[in-house]
């Protein structure tokens, strides 16, 4: 059967509806040079993961446009594109594209991003889509408009073609030049992407390939900058949402006399939506604190008993995802065995901004909301349907936003806000708080995951039976050599909400695969780097291996006495990562992480210092996950929803990091957001056993410090 | 009530009850929206602004305790233009990723840098440990502060 490996990724069936004007926004733009990305081109290639629900890989899409670049008569290049910007740095790095093949600098090229009204639909920025997808495709539309130019300068100046050329934003053709506006001027010139517009090699790459600063850094570093949770509206008011005590509660009786007797408030109910707009926010906390409502609630598992609820509470059949040879005859006949159960716990993501949404709706019943997401469109559709409007009657804007981490592809504050803005009918701001956020979002996926094992004393591992519990299938399958290999996922039924997360259940399912590796390791006598490599032959994973291995000086390396190395490696989503990792464990156990080293191959780079700064921030951001950050909850109800309770790491937590960048140019760059991260909780937890003696199967490994003894 | 504030060197007024946080007074009613909302209860660093030169955690600091106090902001850091030179390492060392802690570790990095010109990698980890930032940029962070701590002490001689 054909497996879902994204199945979290996405909520709910994308609705695709783009009805595109030319015309009209031609004439909005005033003329100039626009090439069109057909949408075909950018969605027709994700082909990575497989088919997925909703039917937007590989099924056939309308025939529409997937981003444009346009070219002003003031030479302003300005390229629309649905993909948004949330801390990954994409806003430069495609500026970074299009400024390589018009041969114009960065700062020439502006990106409007995330507007459902300026920029032609996108499904959502996530999935590590928008280098490989949306960076080519913008650099060939950019590689069109270069070469539109020149056939227009030698035109207008009836010269040979061959004899012009384009650099620093002018064609120039010996002493004669022009810039971009001065030939497009007067003209409105529409160009679709020919087959193989002829893009610059990644050899004589000059703004690619170097590490740009980030186009906006001005702003943010003097605070003007303004995310979604700054926007204002004249006459704005301030929402807050009375929330039920626990998930699924319902609404049985209210009492909102005392809240509507505030001056300038108003009590908005709708089935069992509660909530309040007041003229500021102290008046909207005292107003929703002063709404006198019962619930009923029902009684949920805990935190407690959870990995024995995911495993007796089947959601459907479980999906194969990888099934060679006879595994149960090699388990059997194996002169090595093992067999181990890894356990993961449901994380927050915890974006430092909320969600936050400022919804206005107009005289005639048009909705405008700007909102943090990951997907502005899907929001649309998210809205759509729940005012019950046409998607063209919904604008939905995303400001450039304070991250996501995949924990922001869902529309929910924005449809609080759009809701309690009908009621008052005036604009409302609604801002999460720090324990909505960690409470009202989704999470990423808990599970258990169940390894059985065999190999030869040699080394050699002849069987691999991996069971996956609620985890997700992202990343199921290793680049190991193994003849006999059963890979399931069994989707549970999940107490909590959850959904997509940096990397998705990659980091889950590298932290089981890799930790047995480990023991397995252990138990035939080898060292862990060489048991890897003896049961590669993939050659890039085996070149980050050895790469990591050679910059963290694996060999000569002394484990023991309460100090460890660890090793670990994996590959998806066309990113292969191996993690290297120094600790030590001090006599309470706490876990200090000395260094980390990370070999990463995602083929050409278009920015190193983007792609250093992503696979550092992965690598801190994966502290977390893997030594100390879990929900814990009970009936309903997250226990720990503030980070006075819930840890993340801080400055103190982070060890010396050290990334080598091992892609070549001649490899199509993939995305670098999310895998990097997949490596570090295995590589800890196999650093913890090299110094302790103590093997950890759960994530976090170490919320109270390494235990003493329990191996 | 109306409370008279010094922000940025600037007499400003809100209309204002004094238990209100002065986070709130500033992004709601003074449309200084630098500082930034991350918990609510002084844990994340994010709403950090400067009173008397001090790093405070403005979500958690009522605005009457802040009238007729100096008080600064992310938006009153740069003069005439120029930035700080904190600011400026940020830029150079790329210390961000979504930017959104941004504004508090420059003014926690600031406060720190006014009373200790020439912090050690311990006293920036100590000084920066209540801010955080989920995009995990803290080494380029302390690389920042290290930087700007340089270059304070070469326009300083």
């Amino acid at each position: 059967m054909i497996m879902e490996p994204d199945r979290y990724e996405l909520n709910e069936k994308p609705a695709y509806r783009f009805d595109l004007n030319r015309r009209e926004w031609f004439e909005a733009l005033g003329g100039g040079f626009l090439v069109l990305v057909l949408a075909a081109d950018v969605e027709g290639q994700e082909s990575g993961g497989g088919g997925r629900r909703g039917g937007f890989r590989g099924a056939p899409l309308p025939q529409e446009v997937g981003a444009w670049l346009h070219i002003g008569q003031d030479s302003a290049i300005t390229v629309f594109t649905g993909k948004v910007e949330v801390g990954q740095n994409i806003r430069t790095s495609l500026a970074q594209a299009v400024a390589e093949e018009l041969r114009a600098p960065v700062e020439s090229v502006r990106m409007v991003m995330g507007d459902t009204a300026l920029c032609p639909f996108d499904m959502g920025t996530f999935g590590s889509m928008t280098t490989p997808m949306m960076s080519p495709q913008l650099r060939r539309a950019a590689a069109t408009a270069r070469e539109g130019l020149i056939d227009l300068a030698a035109k207008q100046w009836n010269a040979d073609r061959a004899s012009i050329s384009v650099r620093d934003g002018r064609v120039v053709n010996g002493s004669q030049s022009a810039t971009f506006g001065e030939l497009t001027r007067g003209q409105k010139l529409v160009a679709t992407i020919p087959a193989n517009p002829p893009l610059t090699p990644a050899r004589d790459w000059k703004v690619m390939d170097q590490p740009v600063r980030k186009v906006n850094a001005r702003e943010i570093v003097t605070g003007a900058h303004k995310y979604p949770s700054d926007m204002s509206a004249p006459g704005m008011l301030f929402g807050k949402v009375v929330r039920p005590p626990a998930f699924g509660a319902k609404l049985a009786s209210v009492d909102s006399k005392a809240a509507e007797s505030i001056p300038g408030v108003t009590v908005v109910r709708d089935g069992d939506f509660l909530a309040v707009a007041a003229p500021d926010p102290r008046t909207a906390e005292q107003a929703a604190a002063a709404v006198r409502a019962s619930w009923k609630t029902e009684p949920q598992p805990s935190w407690r008993e959870l990995f024995e609820y995911l495993k007796a509470n089947p959601a459907g059949e479980p999906q194969r995802a990888q099934h060679s040879g006879s595994v149960e005859a090699a388990l059997l006949s194996a002169e090595v065995k093992l067999r181990q159960t890894y356990h993961i716990a449901y994380i927050a993501h915890a974006p430092l901004e909320p969600r936050a949404a400022l919804a206005e709706w107009s005289e005639d019943g048009r909705l405008t909301v700007w909102t943090g997401t990951q997907r502005p469109f899907g929001v649309r559709s998210e809205l759509a349907q729940a005012f019950h409007l046409p998607e063209d009657r919904v604008h939905v804007l995303m400001p450039d936003m304070g991250s996501g981490y995949g924990g922001k592809h869902t529309g929910e504050c924005a449809i609080e806000a759009a809701r309690i803005a009908k009621a008052a009918n005036r604009p409302v701001k609604l801002v999460w708080t720090r324990e909505e956020e960690f409470t009202w979002a989704y999470f990423r996926p808990a599970g258990v995951i169940e390894i059985a094992s065999g190999a030869r004393r040699d080394g050699t591992i002849t069987a691999w039976d991996f069971h996956n519990y609620n985890s997700g299938a992202a990343g199921i399958r290793g680049t190991y050599n193994i003849a006999n290999q059963r890979v399931e996922f069994h989707p549970a039924k999940s107490p909590l909400r959850q959904g997509s997360y940096r990397a998705l259940a990659a980091t889950a399912n590298h932290f089981a695969r890799e930790s047995h590796i480990d023991e397995l390791a252990h138990a035939v006598g080898m060292d862990p780097l060489e048991f890897r490599l003896h049961n590669l032959t993939d050659e890039r994973q085996k070149n980050v291996l050895k790469a990591a291995a050679e910059k963290f000086r694996w060999t000569g390396f002394k484990s023991g006495a309460g100090r460890g190395r660890g090793i670990a490696c994996g590959f998806d989503k066309n990113g292969y990562v191996a993690t290297c990792v120094d600790l030590s464990i001090d006599q309470r156990g706490a876990v200090k992480l000395h260094r980390v080293v990370t070999a990463w191959d995602s083929g050409a780079v278009v920015n190193p210092d983007g792609l250093r700064n992503q696979i550092e921030g992965a690598n801190v951001m994966g502290i977390g996950g893997a030594l100390f950050e879990a929900i814990e909850f009970e009936n309903g109800r997250v226990l720990n929803p503030r980070f006075s309770k819930y840890r993340v790491p801080r400055f103190s937590d982070v060890p010396a990091i050290e990334t080598v960048l091992v892609g070549s140019k001649d490899v199509q760059p993939a995305g670098a957001g999310e895998i990097p991260i997949v490596g570090l909780a295995p590589a800890i937890g196999n650093a913890v056993f090299a110094a302790t003696g103590v093997r950890l199967r759960s994530l976090p490994l170490a919320p109270q410090g390494v235990p003493a003894g329990a191996a | 009530m109306a409370i008279e504030l010094n922000i940025n060197g600037m007499a400003r007024r809100a209309e204002v009850d004094p238990q209100t946080s002065l986070l709130s007074t500033l992004r709601d009613y003074l449309g200084l929206t630098g500082a930034k909302y991350g918990c609510g209860e002084g844990q994340c660093g994010a709403c950090t602004v400067l009173i008397d030169g001090k790093a405070t955690r403005s979500c958690i600091t009522p605005v009457g305790s802040a009238a007729g106090r100096k008080i600064t902001t992310i938006e009153g850091l740069s003069v005439n233009g120029r930035l700080h030179p904190l600011q400026q390492a940020f830029i150079d060392v790329d210390a961000m990723q979504c930017g959104y802690c941004t504004p508090g570790m420059i003014m926690s990095g600031v406060a720190l840098l006014d009373r200790n010109p020439n912090p050690s990698r311990d006293d920036i980890i100590h000084a920066m440990q209540g801010n955080i930032c989920r995009c995990g940029t803290y080494p380029r962070i302390i690389e920042a502060v290290r930087l700007a701590s340089m270059a304070a002490r070469r326009t300083a001689r």
